[in-house]
């Protein structure tokens, strides 16, 4: 069995690629949902009903997928550059750990003017956390898998030290929580009643900048230019390291503004499980769409719409809500191969 | 059954890779104590029919008999087990072990409670007197000279029992003087019944040793003859399909100065010096070849024009003013063209467009980005542009630079460098892996810049090449750069010598400490 490039791919093969994988995936994990004594079928309708099946539902889906879009993009664009940031997680901490310094009393200023501001002290501390294993990388080559991934713990210590401390709301009886941040810092609600927040629209709008500096800019040039092919990038003249460390300022800004969203949308105050590893889950958005910052959008429906679907699965059928970790990752797996098919095929000799 | 001297038959072998034939229907014998020499241009499908002789590859198509076994597919171990044995343009060899574990590696049982050596230190001792291929059996790979790698490369052939074996382009990497001693050891090895597949591009080896010529294009077998029959001009006739004109030089009054290194030395991080106070001068209208086996400096010489690195010691002076910042972009704007020894490494983003490739130098000037924004009209119609003038074919502004061909990589490569008018080339391997058209398109452009005013670094380790093209040359050795040589009267051999370090020595004495 030997694996051979294609010369060309059709479209419709690209396109069904990763709705068959899906479907593979499906299957696959079908064992595991009969293993835990549901009925099959019914069971993925409870799935399916608890990710997009009613207002309420598509809403939590839509909430859950905010933060999701901000830490795939950072990933995206740092992995585009071949800077390997695990760190969304910390980065999304320092974020929301700004956005409760500034945002709950500190500075007070109109709506239109608090908002704005929240996002910008919060991607400037997430990208300046980003920028320290970014200069140990350019400068002294220290592998910033490491140091991104170790700076997560520091960051989480750090909030956990505040909040059991100093920023322990004394209105909160007793809970390790902030205090909630000020009305005008709040982001308005989309729709009423449900937790929808403009955190969304937020992201959106992030997904649509960075693709169009990815694909129209001097500097999306240079950071596809640095990932692609960085000797190449370097004998040409492109500055190496400015454009490593301005990726990683644009990274760590976009995976904090996701703890923005968190703190002033969905919860209103900083607690410890602000984020259920949303910096980590990032990663795998950013796999899934392929690190192309419009499918980033797609890939968090999708992994957001599986977390939820998986809960109301397991109330109902009293199936471990585990299985949304055991689905995702599957589907990385079989759309990574799917994908892999459409640019390879098989022969069997 | 025909005749039992055949020890290789090669029957009908097709292969194709998607819509491209790789080897159609191509049948050939080898017969024993002689050799064979496989000759075509880059992509004639030479490598291709190896790996299936080898084993590496499964034909569409055909069979493969050695010593009248044939060969099931895709399996390198039955091919070494019947006799087969390869030795790679790049070597194989770890270099961290010696040459007896690497002779052995492999060929031991893995798990063992003792590593007994002696039997495979005997044999190997037999082998290389039986041969004449002595190398230290406890020397490092890493402390050998790349001929004594190569000789281990063939022990490492013999010990597993090769009585057929097969060699890609191993003078590549050798100076005329190695590669003479190695085909006395080739001659050797013939007279005692081994038969030898020769893989070169080089006609006047092949002339020199091969008894049988095949020769493919396109995938095709175009010529089977034994060497008595042949001559360079039919056979390069065969190779390229037709004649293919090469561009004469004409001799040209050098103009000014435009490059000067007056006693230039670079160190490496390790703080070795890899470049020995090298002066150098380029004026316009000449082109300067720079001879040498590869590793002998060319790589730090060719990163300081190139803005790379930076010198240690000595200066560097563009059209008389001292260069004191060694960027590639400084370089760029100081109008050095620069053509990258490898262009897949340093030439290209292979997974960028044609368009992208070609503004990688200049996709900050207003032409091409304002205000940060790309001006994407600019660079399609710049890519247009150039695909027109060069010539470029296949390909549009917006086709990926991985899937083009050597050739038409290169001149993306060319298109870039030589829109700018430079007025200095340095154009490192600039026709390596390129056929016979591609390399004289490569020349004409060269000749054509000279003409402009340019001057022209060539770094090139085919001689013919840099006796043909160039007004003047060095050669390159241990870092140090002999004399400029008027092209007029040098000859092969004098190349050769130098390149194996004759007449440095004393250059080596003479410290120029320019501190």
């Amino acid at each position: 069995m030997q694996l051979e490039p294609r010369t060309h791919t059709p479209l419709w093969m690209t396109i069904s690629a990763p709705i068959i994988a899906v479907f593979v995936v499906m299957i696959l994990c079908s064992g595991l949902i009969l293993w835990a004594g549901a009925p099959l079928l019914q069971s993925y309708v409870a799935l399916a009903k608890g990710a997009f099946g009613s207002k309420f539902a598509i809403a939590e889906t839509l909430v859950r997928a905010t933060p999701l879009i901000l830490t795939g993009l950072a990933a995206a664009v740092a992995f585009r550059a071949k800077l390997w940031n695990i760190g969304g997680e910390g980065q999304l901490y320092m974020g929301a750990l700004a956005a409760t310094y500034f945002g709950t009393g500190m500075i007070n200023l109109p709506a239109p003017l608090m908002i704005p501001f929240l996002f910008v002290v919060g991607a400037i501390a997430g990208g300046v956390l980003l920028l320290i294993p970014a200069l140990l990388k350019t400068r002294l080559n220290v592998d910033e898998v490491v140091t991104t991934l170790l700076l997560n713990f520091v960051i989480l210590l750090l909030a956990n030290y505040l909040l059991f401390g100093p920023w322990k709301d004394p209105m909160a009886m007793g809970w390790p929580q902030g205090a909630p941040i000020i009305d005008e810092g709040i982001l308005p609600k989309l729709v009423a009643k449900t937790r929808l927040h403009g955190g969304l629209i937020f992201a959106v709008l992030a997904s649509i900048s960075v693709w169009v500096v990815m694909t129209k800019t001097k500097w999306g040039l240079e950071i596809r230019a640095v990932g692609l092919n960085q000797e190449a990038a370097s004998f040409a003249g492109i500055p190496i390291n400015k454009t490593i460390i301005r990726t990683a300022l644009i990274s760590g800004g976009l995976a904090a503004c996701a703890g923005v969203t968190e703190v002033a949308g969905t919860k209103e105050y900083l607690t410890l499980d602000i984020s259920p590893g949303f910096g980590y889950t990032g990663i795998a958005v950013a796999m899934l769409a392929g690190l192309n910052p419009l499918g980033v959008i797609v890939a968090a429906l999708f992994i957001a719409g599986i977390y939820n679907g998986a809960d109301s699965m397991s109330r109902a059928m009293d199936v471990s809500n585990y299985i949304a970790d055991v689905i995702t990752a599957a589907s990385l797996l079989m759309v990574m191969l799917a994908v892999m098919l459409t640019r390879m095929r098989i022969r069997f000799s | 059954m025909a005749d039992t001297d055949t020890v290789l038959r090669v029957q009908n072998i097709t292969k194709t890779f998607g819509d491209l034939i790789a080897n159609d229907a191509i049948s050939f014998s080898l017969k024993k104590g002689k050799v064979l020499s496989l000759l075509g241009e880059n992509g004639a499908g030479k490598t291709t029919l190896m790996n299936i002789i080898f084993g590496h590859y499964s034909a569409d198509d055909g069979y493969i008999e050695i010593f009248g076994n044939r060969l099931s597919a895709s399996n390198p171990a039955e091919a070494i087990a019947l006799g087969v044995g390869m030795v790679h343009q790049h070597f194989t060899l770890a270099d961290n072990l010696t040459v007896l574990e690497n002779v052995i590696l492999g060929t031991e049982p893995l798990w063992k409670w003792k590593q007994d050596k002696s039997a495979g230190r005997r044999r190997l001792r037999e082998l290389s007197e039986e041969f004449g291929l002595h190398v230290d059996p406890d020397a490092d790979i890493k402390s050998l000279t790349v001929g004594e790698k190569q000789r281990v490369e063939i022990l490492k052939a013999l010990y597993r029992g090769a009585k057929i074996l097969i060699l890609d382009e191993p003078t590549a990497v050798l100076t005329p003087q190695e590669s003479d001693q190695l085909f006395d050891t080739l001659r050797d090895m013939l007279a005692r019944g081994l038969s030898v597949i020769f893989i070169s591009h080089k006609l006047g080896e092949v002339m020199a040793i091969a008894d049988d010529i095949v020769v493919l294009r396109h995938g095709k077998l175009v010529a089977n003859f034994p060497i008595a029959e042949a001559s360079r001009e039919i056979i390069a006739e065969k190779m390229v399909g037709e004649a293919v004109p090469q561009p004469e030089r004409q001799v040209m009054e050098k103009g000014a100065e435009l490059l000067c290194l007056d006693t230039v030395s670079v160190q490496d991080a390790a703080g070795q010096k890899i470049l020995k106070s090298v002066s150098f001068n380029l004026n316009q209208h000449q082109i300067i070849g720079i001879a040498g086996v590869s590793g002998n400096g060319q790589k730090p010489f060719s990163d300081l024009i190139s803005g790379m690195c930076k010198p240690t010691s000595g200066s560097v002076s563009l059209s008389g003013e001292i260069v004191s910042v060694f960027e590639p972009q400084k370089m760029v704007e100081s109008g050095i063209g620069r053509v990258p020894e490898d262009r897949h490494v340093q030439g290209v983003v292979g997974d960028f467009s044609v368009e992208e490739n070609m503004i990688l130098e200049s996709y900050m000037t207003p032409r091409f980005s304002k205000l940060g924004w790309l001006q994407r009209k600019n660079v399609s119609d710049h890519a247009k542009a150039l695909i027109k003038a060069f010539d470029i074919r296949g390909a549009g502004p917006e086709t990926i630079v991985r899937g083009l061909s050597g050739g038409n990589m290169q001149k993306v490569i060319l298109a870039r460098v030589l829109e700018n008018n430079p007025e200095i080339i340095l154009a490192n391997q600039p026709t390596r892996g390129l056929d016979v058209g591609a390399a004289t398109f490569v020349h004409e452009q060269l000749f054509e810049a000279r003409k402009g005013g340019a001057g022209v670094i060539l770094i090139s380790e085919d001689l013919e090449e840099l006796l043909a093209v160039s007004d003047q040359i060095a050669v390159m050795y241990h870092g140090q750069l002999s004399k400029l040589m008027p092209v007029e009267g040098v000859t092969q051999q004098q190349l050769g010598l130098l390149m194996s370090g004759e007449g440095f020595a004393t250059q080596k004495e003479t410290k120029h400490n320019a501190a």
